[in-house]
């Protein structure tokens, strides 16, 4: 009995181990295996079911070593079984490999305008600081525009600014300042406000001019409101506008609406400020306008200027988009080319 | 405005600093140095010589070898030039040397040219004699340089002496940009006060002392002024036995460093005094002025005039003028007349220096479309303390230059002055609004320095503005003063005291934020185009004459045509947009703007008009209506506007295909439309494919958008489907079919989707065969058959009531 065990299990084993590895059908010849040694009509099982012929007390040692047998073949063919299937991963996986450098499948996913981009940064800058984001009309009566601003009639600035008008009293705003006007008459203090928007002057079209362009106004009204106060906002947001080692230099300017006034230059971000071409060799940029607003203009719109200071400041938004990216004619802003607009 | 340094330096003597030094520390104490110019760049070794000796060249017929004494050396130099004699004094520029440019006066090479010895036509020559365009500048600016040839050096000129210094070439001319406010910087002096102030250094001003003949000048002019309104003051002086002839170097080359053409002593003695006061100045031939007297009075429309350019010009009662007994001669503030314009022959003249009216006078200037020097001084509205100073300046230096005698006495006729202003001296008000801690004294020698004279009466102080600064009108204007001389660099740097206000955008940005979002998830990318328009868009636009939105706001004053009118639809920006790029062959060009039309509520225009955003898509290549109707439901839902859109064909719009448009609409509400464009449209912007727009009105979008998400639950039983399939008359829309599942589903209705359209050959002609999955679910049960059987039947009565005919499975 044991002898024909022994058989049985080196005749299973020299079959599992003859089953080619790389044979296809590798794992249905030791499942053929598995069944005919195994199987309910295995040879194995054969052998258990010819028990009835051992001594009753033989039983159990032979149901012993008919199990012992029947585990050493499990085991081999399990192995087998393992290392067959690794192969056929194997060989799958190496059969799948791609050329992963062919072009990518793009998702056509729409583009931002530069002006936008450039918009919701500052916004994004600003709002962060507490002030919240306002519009105004774009067609504006005179007294918004002008007049409020602390520029009457006959004002030299008036000229300056090549009005369009509609009627003698409405006009296309030069300027996002009137939204100052319109946010103090508002009578809310204090005042944290970020005024987008598009403004219009008599510029003929050219490389650096649009009689259609967008400016971003800021004003910020409470009490004791200083003029450092007014630095200190506007370095910050160069800081975060241009990166972290930007620097800014204030220059005395003139604004009717606001005294005292300035223009703020930033350190150049091509050369850092030791002068390039795109700077013009003084490493600095100008940016924006600003200062402490005009007690007069408090005055007209109702607010106390013995109570309350404040400062403002405007942006050309164009500016912004064309210094921060490289854009060297204004007129691709207008023009729509996708290739323009696909770059941002 | 431009003025050499040397000019500033004649105020200032202790001023010493380097040009970038001057430009940087100028410009941060609020006058701005737009830049500057050495008027001895690219100058380089240049000498006095002096020629000795001409001979022919031996070997070419017009050019001549001189023998130059450059100071204890003799040099031998061949030139072409036609103009040089023995004992000429003449600029040398040595070998190795420089000049600025070329002899033809072309635009200056940036680096200049070099000289280097060498031989023409065999004949060594050392250096080179120069013109008045190689050393950089023209004979605009030096009268006397010849036409052609070699510029020549005053006889006293020294051999080997500095040529570029005493051609006054070493100097620097500084550009600077004036603010409308300092009326007073618009002059010499002006600049040289706020330079004495910036630099700490004495300001010295000239000292005006004229020296009188003894005789009245009421014994030669009398002057009316009658339109006193536009004439605060007009002083008038009178010099005799006047001898023309060239003014002095040093006046023509400060004339020349501001851009200024020297041309006579009378001439520059004028326009010296205009850069120096800032007042501009005028000189009449006083034999033409009939009666000798002076009368300022408005023009009579109509009237023709000739200016002292030889124009013809059309004058009309708003414009001052200022006459004689008999005629005008000149126009107040702007340009005189020929009438009485000063010849080589004058004897006597009258001059004037007045304040005119400064609005009025930009308003004539434009109207007249002649801008002038003077103008363009008057018009920012001058002092007239002033005015009276500068005649006597002028006056001083007609009779130092020998010009002429000065008559005795002024003719001033002038409005009483307004006293000067006076202002309460608040250190800490200054400083509060700064944000910094300044010294009272600072404070206080800073305005002293300004001339603002600092009055004390016991522990009060007062400041004392002087008549040249109106600008300086209250305690921000005082503190701006202060902050510019302090430093504005030197002003702390903080943040605003913590914020009370909270930083948001408004619930609209919100609303445009999402649909660029959406647009570019969709592959559409943002386009900006103008707000204005030509007219001729609505003929493009295929309008009908009585349409609507032909009613447009126009602009007063456009850039032409092409920009009159403010658009009320928002098409023609994407359709160039899509031409341009479509005739730039870009493919599948994919746009969306956010941008306003503007309706009138009346026209002509008496108050604001309706600016509306508008939330435009278009595109060309890949893609049809659907796609378009796509991206406006994506929006739509991303708005949380769930209930059913409706799209109406009969949308009216005429620049849309007429089967393929519809009016989007949501409960019942008008929202926009969209559609593929009229392929006459398509041809009138040259867009040679199909294309197709949509577009949303904001304002009517906004109230039914929300931000707000409710769970809704997640079903748990299953649901239970039905598919019918149908024939229909074309006539009935597939939306028509989804009002009666929706109107009929009942509650268990969950959805419905569309899953086959057929027309062909199979089915009956005019009919096309419709397929819909309807799919019924409860949220708490399981549904029986029995549960739908109802909804289906009355589903499909209302669909046989359309003219349905349902189909066996």
């Amino acid at each position: 009995m044991k002898e024909k065990l022994n058989a049985i299990k080196e005749q299973a084993i020299a079959q599992i181990e003859a089953v080619g590895a790389q044979s296809a059908q590798a794992l249905d010849k030791l499942n053929d295996i598995r069944v005919n040694y195994l199987g309910k009509k295995g040879e194995l099982t054969a052998l258990l079911k010819g028990m009835k012929d051992v001594a009753p007390e033989e039983r159990p040692k032979v149901g012993q070593m008919v199990n012992d047998v029947r585990a050493e073949i499990e085991q081999v063919l399990d192995k087998a079984t393992e290392k067959m299937k690794r192969a056929a991963l194997a060989g799958r996986l190496s059969a799948e490999k791609i050329d992963v450098t062919l072009p990518a499948k793009m998702n056509v996913i729409g583009h931002r305008h530069p002006n936008m981009i450039a918009l919701e940064e500052v916004e994004r800058i600003f709002t962060g600081m507490g002030y919240e984001v306002v519009e105004g009309p774009e067609i504006e009566k005179d007294y918004y525009n002008f007049e409020a601003l602390n520029i009457p009639a006959d004002h030299p600035a008036k000229d300056e600014q090549d009005t369009f008008y509609i009627t003698g009293d409405i006009l296309l705003r030069t300027q996002t300042s009137g939204t100052q006007v319109h946010e103090l008459e508002k009578g809310r203090l204090p005042i944290r406000m970020l005024a987008p928007g598009r403004v219009f002057r008599s510029d003929e079209v050219d490389a650096t001019h649009s009689p259609c362009f967008h400016q971003i106004e800021g004003l910020v009204v409470d009490r004791d409101i200083t003029f450092a106060d007014l630095k200190g906002t506007l370095a910050e947001f160069a800081r975060e506008l241009f990166g972290e080692a930007t620097k800014v230099k204030f220059r005395p300017h003139h604004f009717p609406f606001t005294e005292p006034s300035a223009e703020m230059d930033v350190t150049c971000f091509k050369c850092g400020g030791s002068g390039c071409r795109f700077c013009k060799g003084s490493g600095w940029i100008e940016i924006l306008g600003c200062g402490m607003v005009h007690p007069h203009v408090l005055e007209m719109s109702g607010v106390d200027p013995e109570e309350y200071t404040g400062f403002a400041f405007g942006v050309g938004l164009e500016r912004i988009a064309l210094l921060k990216y490289e854009i060297d004619d204004m007129r691709l802003l207008y023009e729509n080319d996708i290739r323009f607009l696909k770059q941002f | 405005m431009n003025t050499a340094l040397s000019w500033i330096k004649a105020y200032v003597p202790d001023l010493e600093c380097t040009a970038q030094e001057y430009c940087d520390r100028m410009t941060l104490s609020g006058t701005k140095v737009e830049g500057y110019t050495a008027l001895d760049k690219n100058l380089e070794k240049i000498v006095v010589g002096e020629i000795r000796k001409i001979e022919k060249h031996p070997d070419a017929d017009k050019l001549i070898v001189c023998q130059v004494d450059i100071g204890g050396q003799i040099l031998q130099i061949v030139t072409g030039a036609p103009n040089v004699k023995e004992g000429d004094k003449v600029p040398v520029v040595l070998d190795g040397g420089k000049v600025a440019g070329g002899h033809d006066g072309g635009p200056l090479p940036e680096e200049g040219i070099k000289i280097k010895a060498g031989r023409l036509r065999g004949v060594e020559s050392a250096g080179m004699m120069c013109s008045i365009e190689e050393l950089g500048s023209s004979r605009d600016m030096y009268p006397d340089a010849p036409e052609s040839g070699i510029y020549i050096l005053p006889a006293d000129a020294v051999p080997g002496e500095d040529a570029v210094a005493l051609l006054g070439m070493r100097d620097t001319v500084f550009e600077y940009e004036i603010t409308s406010n300092r009326v007073d910087c618009y002059s010499v002096l002006g600049i040289a006060r706020e330079a004495a102030a910036t630099f700490d250094k004495p300001f010295l001003p000239p000292v005006v002392k004229v020296v009188e003949n003894g005789e009245n000048v009421n014994d030669y002019v009398s002057v009316e002024v009658e339109d006193a309104d536009l004439c605060s003051r007009y002083c008038a002086r009178v010099c005799t036995n006047i001898k023309i002839g060239p003014s002095p170097e040093w006046m023509q080359r400060r004339l020349a460093a501001s851009g200024i053409r020297p041309i006579n002593n009378l001439v520059d003695v004028t326009n010296y005094v205009m850069e120096e006061y800032g007042q501009p100045m005028h000189a009449f031939d006083l034999d033409t002025v009939a009666g000798h007297k002076i009368i300022v009075r408005r023009a009579k429309d109509g009237e023709e005039f000739q200016t002292l350019d030889g124009q013809m010009r059309k004058l009309d009662k708003d414009i001052l003028m200022i006459c004689d007994a008999e005629k005008e001669i000149g126009i107040a503030g702007i340009m005189g007349g020929e009438n009485s314009k000063i010849t080589d022959k004058v004897k006597t003249v009258l001059f004037e220096a007045a304040v005119f009216n400064g609005p009025n006078i930009r308003k004539s200037a434009k109207r007249l479309g002649l801008r002038t020097d003077a103008s363009g001084k008057f018009e920012k509205g001058l002092d007239p303390a002033n005015a009276r100073e500068a005649i006597d300046r002028a006056c001083q230096l007609i009779q130092e230059l020998g010009c002429g005698e000065v008559v005795g006495g002024t003719v001033d006729v002038c409005q009483t002055l307004a006293p000067l202003r006076v202002l309460p001296f608040e250190p800490d008000k200054y400083n509060k609004l700064l944000g910094t801690r300044i010294s009272e004294e600072q404070m206080l020698s800073i305005f002293e320095k300004l001339d603002i004279r600092v009055l004390r009466n016991g522990d009060q102080i007062q400041l004392e503005i002087p008549s040249f600064r109106q600008d300086l009108v209250g305690r921000a204007d005082l503190a701006e003063e202060v902050a510019r001389f302090y430093g504005y660099d030197k002003i702390p740097v903080t943040l605003p005291a913590s914020s009370s206000t909270m930083g948001k955008l408004s619930f609209k940005l919100r609303v445009e934020q999402k649909a660029r979002d959406i647009a570019e998830y969709c592959g559409f990318s943002q386009g900006m185009s103008y707000s204005f328009e030509s007219p001729k868009v609505f003929d493009k636009l295929l309008l009908a004459q009585d349409d609507k939105a032909r009613e447009a706001i126009a602009i007063s004053n456009p850039l032409g045509e092409d920009f009159s009118i403010m658009r009320t639809l928002p098409l023609n920006g994407m359709l160039v947009s899509l031409s341009n790029n479509y005739n730039r062959r870009n493919k599948d060009v994919r746009l969306y703007e956010l941008e306003n039309v503007y309706i009138p509520k009346s026209l002509p225009l008496t108050e604001l008009p309706d600016e509306r955003m508008q939330f435009t898509l278009g595109f060309y290549g890949n893609g049809d209506f659907y796609t378009l109707k796509g991206v406006v439901e994506e929006f739509l839902e991303s708005l949380g506007m769930k209930e059913r859109k409706v799209y109406d064909p009969e949308a009216g719009r005429p620049f849309l295909h007429p089967g393929r448009q519809a009016a989007i609409l949501y409960q019942g509400q008008q929202l926009g439309y969209l559609g593929e464009v009229h392929p006459l449209v398509c041809e009138n912007y040259s867009i040679g494919t199909r294309a197709y727009v949509a577009v949303l009105d904001m304002p009517a979008v906004l109230p039914f958008a929300t931000f707000d998400r409710k769970y809704e639950g997640i079903a748990r039983y299953p649901a239970v489907t039905r598919d019918i399939s149908m024939i229909v008359p074309k006539e009935v829309l597939a939306g028509d079919i989804e009002s009666v599942i929706v109107q009929r589903g009942g509650r268990l209705l969950e959805s419905y989707s569309l899953f086959d359209v057929y027309e062909g050959s199979q089915i009956k002609e005019g009919c096309r065969s419709l397929a819909y999955t309807i799919s019924f679910r409860a949220m708490d049960r399981t549904l029986e058959e029995s549960d739908v059987a109802g909804a289906m039947k009355k589903i499909v009565n209302g669909l046989e009531q359309l003219g349905a005919q349902l189909r066996d499975k």
